[in-house]
Formats: structure tokens, C-alpha cells, sequence
């Protein structure tokens, strides 16, 4: 595996990172089942691409996609929270109208960002290779990410957050606006989200409709390898895991293209793939089962 | 067990025989090929490339580096395997349709990237203009002259006015044929009415919409489409809609006629530029290419449960007549 494949696998891990604290949020924080995710991914990369194509600053475009996701997930709170449709149903609704909700933003179903000025190509200091340079802001952004969230989630707000995913009979004991708890909580998640189609939009050369397809599942793994990996009840332990789960998710990817020396093939990736997430998740129980043993 | 021994000593053996032709080989050419999803047509695409390369001399697994991945319907995977393609610095990337090819020339500016199968090349701003491009991309695109189509669905439904079209509007290679038809048409008398598919379960359902509306079917190489084809076809046959498609391959799945590009031939197209980068051209130098080869294949048993006769011109003129 070369520098660049590993380097490759590190960018796109966290740009992932930001789907995994999103999803996080929802599933972990506020044990809400959020699908909206695979339509908010590409929102923040559909805002994004047709911002940028159409002359608009980078940065500019980067913030209304994170706004965009975080609407996104406030409709799919709103539906939830006010209309009283199921969790779940509520954020199939929202995933399911994105998708035309993109093509209506896009125009088109592909959106190129090739020769365009990307939040990336305008910071990147001359003689250095953007390959390096990419992760290296990419690292800052979700480290910033990642200390917003844990202050964030210290705050009263924040805190009516946890207390409603924990247990929102008493969180409403203790006087928490539980119906607005769900929807900031959703508005944070999406954000990120949005934020992640974003910045994955101006590393790949574009956005396009089909870009979301999965995200939930990949963040999902994300979070739970990271949990696995690194379990904590710590929030800022937990943050960290999470982005690491992201990571680990992706390398385990690059490993898989690169397994055809053992006579695996291109069919094989996602089988692959899964194998490896299922030794991940495995190993740290052994670990323990023997290290009880000796113990005991 | 004697069938899995021998294949074990095969494999052992081949390994062997690379790992003492390595020195020698020191000047092999690899060539790496991606697509973003497994699809009969894409497929074809691969095949027709190394089967081209194959002729040109540079065989995979003798003198030649041949790597295939196929992001599995991912667009993260998709752009993973780019940054690998570019971390194995290999000679030439061969990328197919739309989403594969734009994450492959963000990931590289300097290693040959050959595109195929991308209808519009332009609006997905792989390459500025029809011109030779002058960076390290060129590829064929798989667009079609729209006038000849209409043609023929002149001749197979002379008196027709309204052309009916099932697309998937997330799909940037279909609506580009939707909107130029949509302009088209009027030049010829016509009119076109259209119906969403955006996923391949809906497609009989929108084929059903059009009934009462138009007079023929033209379907483009629409992934969903071509997906569910028998769907559309049994549509044409039960309401006597005839179906004229864009690619050779549905006329064998029952449309009654189709002047279209066999996509194993585009492979075959892309491969013979790759040879040519491998030779030593460079890509900027070339302009991008459309498919040369248009094949006017007909089913007249198609046209007969779809409520039309074929003249027996059309017989005459068509490459191939399915029975």
C-alpha cells in the first residue's frame, strides 16, 4: 500500500468523521434512528458544488451546506416532534424528499468541481502536495469540530440533549423542553453532515445525486467500531472514538482494494470490508474474555 | 481434491514463473480500470478494453499490469480506489461513467486518465472543449448523433408525434438525452413527453403513465431503464406502443429496433487509445472520441407484438435482424 493510498484513506476517513459525530449525535445521544443522513450528505454537497460553480467563495458555500443539513434535520425533528410521526418514518420521509430536493438545487444530477476554487486549493501553501495538505486542514477542521461538539454538549442546551436521549419522561421531570432537545439535536447532527458532503464534494471532483447512497451505514460502522475500539462513557473519549472508528473503517476499505494478492477480486470489496469491521468488533471481546481469564 | 491440488499447484507455479519474470519485465506497462458500478453495458466496457489491449500486444498477467475495482454503487469507494490507482502509479487510468472518471481527475493531474462511457464529457468538465484538451486526460464518450435517432423512429412509426421517454433524473448521462430531445424533436414535427423512473422497480409504472400519450418509446441508455428493460417491453407490447431503443443490446430484450453503439466496440475504442498513451502519446494531444461504430439492429418480432410492420427497406439496411 503506497503513501498516497494511506494518506487517501486518512482524508476521506475524516471527512466521514463528520457523518460519524453526526450520527452519533442521532442514534447514541439522542437515540433517534436518523436516515435524513443519506439525503443531507449530498444536500451539503449539492449546496456546495452549485454554490462554487456559480461564483460563489468557497468557505461561503461550505457554511450554507452545513446550514442546509441543519435545516434538513430540524424538518425531520419537526416532523417528528410536532406532527408526531415515528422517529424512524419521520426520517425516511425527509431522506426520501432530499433526494428530489437535490436534483432541484443541483439542476442536474452531477455537479463538477474540478478546476474550481475549493476551500482546500485556496488555503494550500505553495510547495506542498495537495495530497498531504487535504489532510492536514482536514485534520484541523474536525479537531475544531470535535471541541465545538464537546463544549457544546456542556452547555444547559446541550445537556437537555443527553437528558432527552437518556430518558425523556425525566428529562420532562426536570422541567427539559424535550420536543426542542430533539430538534437542536438534529439541527447539530445534520450540520455536520451537511459540513461532510461539503468538503467531500470539493475532494472528489463534484458533487453528485447518487453520493449519499449508504452514508448511514458507513457512518453507523464508524461509530460503532470506534466504540468498540475505544469504549468510553466519557463524552470527549467517546468523540474521539468515533472519528477513529471513522478512520479505522477506511483503512480497513483500502486494505480491501488491495487484497488481490490473495486472489480476492473487485466483486469481493464490500464482503471484504465487512469481514474486516467484523474482526474489529470481535478482537477487543476476546481481548477481554482472556484477559478476564487470567485475571480470574 | 485432485481438482484443488492442481490448482493450488498451478497458482503455486504461476507465482513462481512471476516471481522469476519480474527482473526481465522491468519495462511492463500497467494499466488500472475502474467503474462505478457493476452494469452489463459498463462490463462490456472492461471487457472490450483488455480484449483490445490484448490484441495490441500488452497482455494482462504477461507483459501487462492489469488491476479492475469497481466501487460497488459507493461514490467514497469510488474515490478511494482513485487515490489508490494514484498511489500504484500506473501507466494509464481507465475510468468508467461519470462519477468514477471526475473522482479519478481530482485525485491526479499528471498520470493519462481515460475516460469511457461519459455521454457529455464537457458538462462533467473532464475536458474544456471538444478540442484536444492539453492535460492528462481523453476518453470516448458514448453520445449519440440525436438526428439519427430520430430518424429511425421515424421509419419504424412513420405518422408518430409524440415520443414517449422513462428516465431516471438523478442519472447526469440520461437527462443530457432528455433535454436535447426535448429540443430536438419539435425540429422534426415531433413532441416529447416524459415520465421519472429514479429507481428501476418504477420503471413499468412510469411506462404505464405514457399510455394514451405517445405514439412510440425511445429509450436511451438509461441505467435504470436498461436495468428493468422487460418491464418497458411488456408495457409496449399490451398497449401496441413500439419501443425503439439507443443501444443494440435491448433489441435482443424486445425492442423492435435500435441504431445504437455496442458497448463491448466503445471498449474496445477506449482500449485503442490506451495503447496509444502506452506507445508514448500524450492524452492532451487528444481530442476526446465518440463511437465509431453504429449498428442499426431490428427485431421483427418485437414489431409484431408491439403493433408494427417493418418495411422491408429497413430489413435490408439493418446489420442484424433477430429472429
Amino acid at each position: 500500500m503506497s503513501l498516497y493510498t494511506l494518506l487517501g484513506a486518512l482524508e476521506i476517513g475524516l471527512i466521514f468523521s463528520l457523518v460519524a459525530l453526526g450520527v452519533y449525535i442521532s442514534f447514541r445521544l439522542l437515540r433517534f434512528p436518523d436516515l435524513t443522513v443519506d439525503g443531507s450528505f449530498p444536500l451539503g454537497g449539492a449546496v456546495a458544488a452549485i454554490l462554487i460553480s456559480t461564483g460563489s467563495d468557497p468557505f461561503v458555500a461550505t457554511f450554507a451546506a452545513m446550514l442546509a443539513g441543519a435545516v434538513a434535520g430540524l424538518i425531520t425533528g419537526w416532523l417528528n416532534v410536532r406532527l408526531k410521526i415515528m422517529d424512524l418514518l419521520a426520517s425516511i420521509l425527509m431522506m426520501i424528499a432530499l433526494y428530489s430536493i437535490n436534483l432541484r438545487v443541483m439542476g442536474k444530477p452531477n455537479v463538477p468541481l474540478i478546476m474550481e476554487p475549493t476551500v482546500f486549493n485556496v488555503l494550500q501553501p505553495d510547495g506542498m502536495a495537495d495530497y498531504v495538505f487535504r489532510p492536514l486542514l482536514l485534520v484541523l477542521i474536525v479537531l475544531l469540530m470535535k471541541l465545538l461538539l464537546d463544549a457544546f454538549f456542556a452547555t444547559q442546551t446541550g445537556l437537555a440533549i443527553r437528558a432527552t436521549g437518556s430518558n425523556a419522561r425525566m428529562a420532562r421531570a426536570q422541567g427539559v423542553n424535550t420536543g426542542l432537545a430533539v430538534l437542536a439535536g438534529m439541527a447539530v447532527s445534520n450540520a455536520l453532515v451537511g459540513l461532510a458532503g461539503a468538503l467531500f464534494a470539493q475532494t472528489q471532483g463534484g458533487a453528485d445525486i447518487s453520493m449519499g447512497v449508504g452514508t448511514i451505514v458507513i457512518g453507523l460502522a464508524a461509530v460503532i467500531v470506534g466504540e468498540s475500539l475505544l469504549p468510553s462513557r466519557k463524552l470527549y473519549l467517546a468523540t474521539i472514538a468515533v472519528i477513529v472508528g471513522a478512520i479505522v473503517y477506511r483503512f480497513f476499505i483500502a486494505l480491501a482494494l488491495n487484497s488481490d494478492f490473495i486472489g480476492l477480486q473487485a466483486q469481493d470489496l464490500n464482503l471484504v470490508t465487512a469481514l474486516l469491521v467484523t474482526v474489529a468488533l470481535v478482537v477487543p471481546r476476546l481481548r477481554q474474555h482472556w484477559s478476564g481469564r487470567k485475571g480470574g | 481434491m485432485s481438482a484443488f491440488k492442481s490448482s493450488k499447484m498451478l497458482l503455486g507455479a504461476m507465482a513462481l514463473a512471476t516471481a522469476f519474470s519480474a527482473p526481465v519485465l522491468a519495462q511492463q506497462k500497467s494499466v488500472a480500470i475502474t467503474a462505478i458500478v457493476e452494469h452489463p453495458a459498463l462490463d462490456a466496457v472492461r471487457d472490450g478494453v483488455k480484449d483490445q489491449l490484448a490484441e495490441a500486444g500488452f497482455e494482462a498477467g504477461k507483459n501487462l499490469k492489469w488491476q479492475y475495482q469497481s466501487a460497488q454503487g459507493n461514490t467514497g469507494t469510488a474515490a478511494q480506489i482513485a487515490r489508490k490507482f494514484v498511489g500504484d502509479r500506473v501507466d494509464v487510468i481507465v475510468a468508467i461513467a461519470t462519477p468514477s472518471a471526475q473522482a479519478v481527475a481530482a485525485a491526479t493531474r499528471d498520470i493519462p486518465l481515460v475516460f469511457s462511457a461519459v455521454t457529455d464529457p464537457v458538462v462533467a468538465k473532464l475536458v474544456a472543449s471538444s478540442e484536444a484538451s492539453g492535460t492528462n486526460i481523453s476518453g470516448v464518450s458514448d453520445a449519440l448523433e440525436l438526428d439519427k435517432q430520430i430518424d429511425l423512429i421515424k421509419r419504424i412509426v412513420p405518422n408518430a408525434t409524440r415520443v414517449g421517454m422513462v428516465f431516471n433524473p438523478g442519472e447526469a448521462n440520461s437527462v443530457v438525452v432528455v433535454e436535447q430531445m426535448r429540443k430536438l424533436l419539435p425540429e422534426h414535427g415531433m413532441s416529447l413527453v416524459e415520465a421519472a423512473a429514479p429507481r428501476s422497480v418504477d420503471v413499468g409504472s412510469a411506462a404505464r403513465s405514457l399510455i394514451g400519450k405517445v405514439d412510440v418509446f425511445y429509450t436511451s441508455t438509461d441505467n435504470n431503464v436498461v436495468s428493468a428493460y422487460e418491464s418497458l417491453v411488456k408495457v409496449g407490447s399490451d398497449a401496441k406502443i413500439p419501443l425503439v431503443a439507443a443501444d443494440t443490446g435491448s433489441v435482443a430484450r424486445g425492442a423492435v429496433a435500435a441504431y445504437g453503439m455496442d458497448y463491448y466496440a466503445l471498449g474496445k475504442q477506449t482500449g485503442a487509445m490506451v495503447v496509444r498513451i502506452l506507445n508514448g502519446e500524450q492524452p492532451g494531444a487528444m481530442p476526446f472520441e465518440t463511437s465509431n461504430i453504429l449498428e442499426l439492429h431490428v427485431n421483427p418480432k418485437a414489431a409484431q407484438s408491439q403493433g408494427v410492420s417493418l418495411s422491408a427497406e429497413l430489413l435490408e439496411s439493418a446489420g442484424k435482424v433477430l429472429d
